[in-house]
């Protein structure tokens, strides 16, 4: 139940984080990747601040044996730059300059959202589906 | 479309999305992956419990930030085929690619994963391609 809670409060921090940076807003999102236009950095400073208190936190916490309710850490164990990396990334990309939603700011914008929010979160939704179904072969680049 | 930067709450955004993902290590000892964990809440029984709870505090987000300050605004997509379509590349592109801008872009640089790494250049560079160069005609309500 407590893994719970702390994972309810670290979404919600998360979500908080998205929204009051104004990430949550496409619009914003938009004129930063849009650099020709009139370029807003706003977005780079969420990510630069947000690397920088991950980046030192994680450094305290790597000292530790295991988390404080889990047996153990779960870190990716992949390390080599292959296909579907690479292809996803690319994909991931060009859908994210199309509109200005990635994940986190879209499910976030649910239930303040429109019409529109529903069918981008639905259609990606539908698209973590199909990728499990059919993932890319791993050639190594 | 024009905006304005925001600096501050840009930066006190970013420590928040920080400080949520930092949680999720500490207690949990898991990388604060969005896309990887809302699949994961619809692919498999096993921590489905902890991830749904990430999911709703994710949910409830804005509406804290709405109740701290009734006057905050953000914009949304309507829905058209473009918004579709960008779903659809998003949630294809974050799982085959393992990650989106919080697993990848904050959580893994912060880790220095060369994956990690090369997966925010080569979506943050399309990105910029597609957002600079393709007007994709979304209209925002």
């Amino acid at each position: 139940m407590r893994n719970h809670l702390f994972a309810f409060i670290a979404g919600l921090l998360m979500s908080i984080g998205i929204t009051y940076s104004q990430m949550i807003d496409p619009i914003k999102v938009k004129a930063f990747l849009d650099v020709l236009g009139n370029w807003d950095p706003t977005l780079l400073v969420v990510m630069v601040s947000a690397l920088i208190t991950y980046g030192i936190g994680f450094a305290l916490i790597r000292k530790r044996t295991k988390p404080v309710f889990a047996p153990k850490f779960h870190l990716p164990e992949k390390r080599d730059v292959d296909r579907p990396l690479v292809v996803g990334s690319v994909l991931f990309g060009a859908g994210w300059g199309l509109v200005g939603y990635c994940p986190g700011p879209a499910m976030a914008a649910l239930l303040a959202g429109s019409l529109g929010t529903l069918g981008f979160v639905a259609a990606m939704l539908l698209g973590f589906v199909l990728a499990g179904k059919f993932p890319l072969p791993a050639g190594t680049k | 479309m024009e905006t304005t930067f925001t600096p501050v709450s840009a930066a006190i955004g970013g420590v928040f999305i920080g400080l949520g993902g930092l949680l999720l290590y500490l207690f949990l000892g898991r990388i604060a992956g969005i896309s990887g964990i809302i699949a994961g809440a619809m692919g498999q029984r096993e921590g489905r419990g902890w991830r749904l709870a990430f999911i709703i505090g994710l949910l409830v987000g804005p509406s804290v930030v709405l109740w701290f300050d009734p006057t905050f605004h953000f914009n949304s997509p309507l829905l058209s085929v473009t918004v579709i379509i960008a779903g659809l590349l998003v949630g294809l592109g974050t799982r085959w690619g393992s990650g989106c801008t919080s697993g990848h872009g904050v959580c893994g640089v912060s880790r220095m994963s060369t994956r990690s790494i090369v997966a925010t250049v080569l979506f943050v560079g399309v990105g910029i391609l597609v957002a600079s160069l393709i007007n994709a005609g979304v209209a925002y309500a």
